[in-house]
């Protein structure tokens, strides 16, 4: 397999903080790698370093077989690409934003006129090429934002978290997306996420985060299947929670989490088992409902994050869930840090690894 | 004695009540004068306006062509003594403008350093000394509008491919309102302001190279009792004032409007 780029011995330190700690990665022509870990586990500094707009403190960086000067990035930055995790747009059209990166390779403007339209198609957004970029939804603005860095087919393409802020309607057409962007057109890329689900989903290789090191690299069967014995190292992870599974006479499982916790799955499990509940799939409500919702548990706010148009909350029930609902429930409900609410999921949201 | 000195005091008090009458109609005729030689297009009067706009203009684009690197400069970078920077250009927006006329009259002045380029009492030297005296504004705001803008869209502009000074100029362009702002500004306070170009200009109104503005004619038709003239010239000088003021004001209105109609039209 070529190696497109390569990190040796990679360090980086922001005011004494170490931020990368001696990570060495390899990475492949064609595949999609997930960075997968918890915030602050290193994973978009990485990114900044392989998009070549954050030098390393320590360690080299090998592009193409080539030794990468960070003193002089001109050149080698025209062939890696990164879609930042929050939303940057230029307050102009949705044209010029997605041509920025063309006009600067000077690209003639009829071949211009043609990208753009592609890569709009592409996320579609066909026709938009007019409107003011910043009045798009945020999902929409995200999708402006990847469909600007597939124009520019670098050899190297970085998304860091590109559906962590984004409703399930959104993030499954970006999911889409980098699906037939790397089938068809072998586009490279590399991805850094915190969402469990989507690393197993969308990857050929995850490497598995950790305070600034690699701590597992493989497929997602390989890395999932070494997680359920040592998950101690990923707890950080939100929404992801090991314990024992017990199958139920109903043909589901129960598994305790402990502290009181107990989630129902919709599978037959039994032993150690590791599950994850993506933030999107939990309903908040004030009363516990009437429904055919499996898991119900009461709990109290103890973080609120504001996410743009979403909102993500942390909620106590013994273990802390997240949950992301939109701005405007959240300003319906009048929710605030120590209200109490619950928290309700079907078991057959529950995934498991 | 007495009563000549009561006497003395009667005619004073008839004079000055005589001669107030007359400043009275004095500023009413002026008025009315003002208006007709606006009205008619007075050669004079125009030729003080297209000076007045031509300096200070000038003086803007100079102070432009440095103040917007250096704006960009300490807006973008890191290094000691930044904060220090940006201080010193604030503090030196409320520079009296007569200071700065009187230390650019030593530096200009016949025998002294910068002397044997003759900008003493030329418009060159006023179009410079107004083009120092707007940078601590056109730095100061365009500093602030800088730094407003996403810290990212620099990031943005070079993992598209931007080399630094291209990535500096996206953001110049999302900072471009403030910046637009800036220059307003420094323009409102170049052609109002007194002191530079009455030492440095000398309000020479005969000869080759006129220096005289609106500020300074206005100063002299005043002392000259030409209140008509003088009331014309303020006029002018406010009529510049708000126009610009208004046309940037619309401008961005304008562009509002614009974004608004289309984003309604094409949803």
């Amino acid at each position: 397999m070529t190696v497109v780029a390569e990190l040796k011995d990679l360090t980086k330190t922001y005011s004494n903080k170490i931020v990368v700690n001696d990570v060495n990665l390899q990475i492949y022509e064609g595949e999609i790698l997930a960075l997968l870990g918890p915030n602050g586990s290193g994973k978009s500094t990485i990114l900044k370093i392989l998009a070549f707009i954050e030098s390393p403190t320590g360690g080299t960086v090998e592009f193409q077989g080539e030794k990468v000067n960070y003193k002089k990035t001109e050149q080698v930055r025209l062939q890696s690409t990164l879609v930042f995790q929050k939303t940057a747009l230029f307050s102009t059209s949705v044209y010029n934003n997605v041509a920025y990166g063309l006009k600067i390779r000077g690209v003639t403007k009829s071949v211009q006129e043609e990208e753009v339209k592609k890569a709009l198609k592409l996320v579609r957004l066909e026709g938009f090429e007019k409107r003011p970029a910043k009045k798009l939804s945020g999902g929409e603005q995200q999708r402006v934002a990847i469909a600007r860095a597939l124009a520019l087919k670098t050899k190297l393409l970085l998304l860091d978290e590109p559906t962590a802020n984004l409703d399930p309607k959104n993030a499954g057409i970006l999911e889409e997306v980098i699906e037939t962007v790397n089938r068809e057109n072998k586009v490279t890329m590399v991805m850094a996420t915190h969402n469990m689900f989507q690393a197993e989903k969308l990857p050929h290789r995850i490497a598995l985060m950790s305070e600034g090191k690699i701590t597992e690299i493989g497929t997602p069967a390989e890395v999932f299947g070494k997680l359920s014995k040592n998950l101690a190292s990923f707890a950080a992870v939100e929404n992801t929670f090991s314990g024992y599974a017990k199958p139920t006479s109903e043909g589901t499982t129960i598994v305790d989490l402990g502290s009181n916790v107990q989630v129902e799955i919709a599978e037959i499990r039994e032993g150690e088992i590791t599950i994850f509940v993506n933030p999107q799939d939990i309903i908040l409500c004030q009363e516990p409902p009437q429904s055919s919702a499996r898991n119900v548990f009461n709990g109290k706010i103890t973080e609120i994050t504001d996410l743009g148009n979403l909102v993500n909350l942390k909620v106590d029930i013994g273990k802390i869930f997240s949950a992301q609902i939109t701005k405007r429930s959240y300003n319906e409900m009048t929710l605030t840090l120590g209200s109490q609410v619950c928290i309700v999921f079907k078991a057959s949201s529950v995934n498991v690894f | 004695m007495e009563q000549n000195a009561h006497h003395n005091t009667e005619t004073t008090l008839e004079t000055f009540t005589i001669k107030r009458t007359r400043d009275l109609a004095d500023i009413l005729g002026g008025i009315i004068e003002a208006f007709r030689l606006l009205l008619t297009g007075d050669p004079e009067l125009y030729g003080i306006l297209s000076r007045s706009l031509l300096f200070s203009g000038t003086a803007i684009i100079l102070a432009a062509l440095w103040g917007i690197p250096i704006a960009l400069l300490i807006a973008l970078k890191d290094f000691r003594g930044k904060t220090i920077l940006k201080t010193l250009f604030s503090t030196m927006i409320g520079l009296p403008t007569v200071v700065l006329g009187l230390l650019l009259f030593l530096v200009f002045a016949r025998g002294s350093i910068l002397g044997p380029l003759g900008l003493l009492y030329a418009p060159s030297g006023i179009i410079i000394g107004q083009a120092l005296l707007v940078t601590p504004v056109l730095v100061s705001i365009g500093i602030s509008a800088i730094e407003s803008v996403d810290l990212e869209i620099m990031s943005l502009a070079k993992t598209l491919g931007a080399s630094e000074s291209q990535a500096q100029m996206a953001v110049l362009k999302e900072a471009l309102n403030g910046v637009i702002l800036a220059n307003v500004a420094s323009f409102n306070r170049a052609i109002g302001e007194l002191g530079v170009v009455l030492i440095i200009g000398g309000n020479i109104a005969g000869g080759g190279a006129r220096t005289d503005v609106l500020t300074t004619a206005i100063s002299r038709a005043t002392q000259l009792g030409e209140i008509g003239y003088a009331v014309a010239l303020g006029i002018l000088l406010m009529i510049i004032v708000f126009t610009v003021n208004i046309i940037v004001a619309l401008l961005r209105r304008a562009n509002q409007i614009v974004e608004l109609v289309k984003h309604h039209t094409l949803n």
